[in-house]
């Protein structure tokens, strides 16, 4: 299967500052990737590369087998900028079916495109009335247009409340289930750990990861911890045991511990039989598997 | 094409909103009809129907208010949506630039030939219920309209042209109102001062013509008085109209809204959203 989209050795100079520095990635049709990185890593510089908006310092960028930005990449992407904004003395539906004419469609489907996004009950409303959370349904009915092949979207689901977020990523799921492939940045890293394939995480123009969720957490290899909550009375014979844990002032031992090291420790806990209380196991957290990615490169 | 006449319409759309049909056709209309009732006093001696005499009065009018209506209409068409942040998601549509600055003039040209259309018309009402005879000007305020609408074009390229340059609203209604004042006022008054100084020598003969040709607004009203019967009830740099010949002018103004749009794509080419 041919990529959606191939960048290689893309290298982008704003002035003396490097925003993006020989990256390189695929994204296959039908795949959801998400784009992480703190702001000024470049994501939002990437985005408008692919998008043919500004021009690139060196590198290839591939678009649908296509040169960004040119008419027959443009017409088979969609983009969702980062605080969407329109025009507010058009009304949704107006604006829906100027984007609907643009992109060659039938402008009379507007509505339907509105309802799909929880949009009907406003749709013959201006949207200078219209909440953050609403513009931002309005952006993502346009990106519904014309069964795009590539979407891309700059923090798709700031605004939106937690039922509009989870209505989002089915319709997402939707269109990756038709074929779409999908990149995406965002910083609630959650929901990005439940809705995408693949991460990629970006720090100071360099893809510094990329991969599942499953895979980074092998790679980064950080410690998983282990609470141990000692019975009534044998905290002290369960510190003198565990000389690696620490203390917390609630009574619980922290035990750090490697990956390949779980099962047996978790052997010498369970071997105390009735004077362990309680015992929770915690992986690390997508947070902990970002912070250790973006901050391994000096930064 | 679909592209073009689908901005066109949302353009037309938003100027309706923003009240500019209203603000433009009400400018045209009360001021063709305070002229048109001042000109239907002095007709007697100058022996042309009353209306020709008002289609020089318009023309004047005009010079004026039509490039002031396109100016006001374009200065925010790429500033705008730069400032809104509408631009960077427009461009990502296969839509070309040329087209959506085609679909922009488009509309604003709708809006400026209703305007001047129904300013002229109230004009051509009043002249005619004074005088029936008056009708026979009609050619004259046909070429008049037409011409306007030509005049317009070319000031709402330049107007999106500044707004391109600018990029900010703010900083482009500034750059219109300056070219305003230039175009339409200073220009003239420099060309008089030069003429009086001059007392008939060779800039008069040489070089007028041409500054006049070169000046959109002066070529407008060249082309009007020298193609009417009224030339000598203009007077002023109207005088000079006739030492230049009318297809000299009519090229003048069909030519300049070409150019001032090839301008204005050029430099809404050079903006990145």
């Amino acid at each position: 299967m041919t990529p959606t989209l191939t960048i290689s050795q893309l290298t982008k100079r704003f002035q003396s500052v490097e925003a993006l520095k020989q990256v390189s990635l695929t994204l296959q049709p039908g795949r959801r990737a998400a784009l992480l990185g703190h702001n000024g890593a470049g994501k939002s510089t990437m985005m408008k590369i692919i998008l043919g908006l500004i021009p690139f310092d060196s590198g290839e960028v591939s678009v649908c087998g296509e040169t960004p930005g040119s008419a027959a990449a443009r017409r088979q992407v969609a983009y969702l900028p980062e605080n969407v904004a329109f025009h507010p003395a058009l009304t949704g539906e107006e604006q829906i079916s100027h984007y609907l004419a643009l992109r060659g469609e039938n402008p009379r489907i507007a509505p339907e495109l509105l309802a799909r996004v929880g949009l009907a009950h406003a749709a013959r409303r201006r949207i200078g009335t219209y909440s953050k959370g609403m513009r931002q349904r309005v952006g993502l009915a346009q990106t519904l247009i014309g069964r795009p092949r590539l979407l891309v979207l700059d923090e798709p689901t700031s605004g939106l409340d937690p039922v509009s977020r989870r209505d989002f990523y089915d319709l997402l799921d939707g269109l990756s289930a038709d074929g779409t492939a999908i990149l995406l940045s965002s910083h609630a890293l959650t929901e990005v750990e439940a809705r995408t394939d693949s991460i990629l995480i970006l720090s100071g123009g360099q893809l510094v990861a990329e991969g599942s969720l499953a895979d980074l957490r092998t790679r980064a290899a950080l410690p998983i911890m282990l609470l141990v909550r000692p019975a009534e009375g044998h905290a002290e014979a369960l510190v003198a045991a565990f000389p690696e844990a620490c203390v917390g002032a609630d009574g619980l031992l922290r035990i750090p511990c490697a990956q390949g090291e779980k099962l047996p420790l978790l052997a010498r806990i369970t071997a105390w039989g009735p004077q362990v209380a309680d015992l929770d196991v915690i992986p690390p957290s997508l947070e902990d598997i970002y912070s250790y990615f973006s901050r391994r490169d000096g930064q | 094409m679909s592209q073009i006449l689908a901005t066109a319409i949302s353009e037309f759309r938003i100027a309706f909103r923003n009240r500019w049909v209203l603000i433009a056709t009400g400018m045209m209309v009360l001021f063709a009809l305070v002229l048109a009732a001042a000109g239907s006093a002095p007709t007697g001696d100058v022996g042309v129907d009353r209306l020709s005499v008002t289609v020089a009065s318009l023309t004047s009018l005009a010079v004026y208010l039509v490039p002031l209506l396109a100016l006001l209409m374009s200065f925010d068409a790429i500033a705008g949506e730069v400032e809104r942040g509408t631009l960077t998601l427009l461009l990502t549509y296969p839509v070309s630039r040329l087209q959506i600055l085609v679909g922009k003039l488009l509309a604003h040209i709708v809006i400026l030939a209703l305007a001047v259309t129904l300013g002229y018309g109230a004009a051509l009402v009043v002249a005619v219920w004074s005088d029936p005879s008056a009708i026979m000007g009609i050619t004259a305020l046909v070429r008049l309209i037409w011409s306007s609408v030509l005049l317009g074009a070319t000031f709402l390229g330049a107007g999106y042209a500044l707004s391109a340059l600018a990029r900010r609203p703010s900083g482009a209604a500034g750059l219109a109102i300056a070219l305003w004042l230039v175009a339409v006022v200073l220009y003239d008054l420099a060309l008089l001062a030069l003429i009086i100084t001059d007392q008939g020598g060779a800039f008069t003969t040489q070089a007028l013509p041409i500054a006049l040709l070169a000046n959109p607004a002066d070529a407008f009203r060249v082309f009007n008085l020298s193609a009417g019967q009224a030339v000598a009830a203009a007077g002023g740099i109207g005088g000079a109209a006739g030492a230049i010949p009318l297809w000299q002018s009519a090229a003048s103004l069909f030519l300049s809204p070409l150019l001032a749009i090839t301008l204005a794509l050029a430099a809404f080419r050079k903006v990145t959203p």
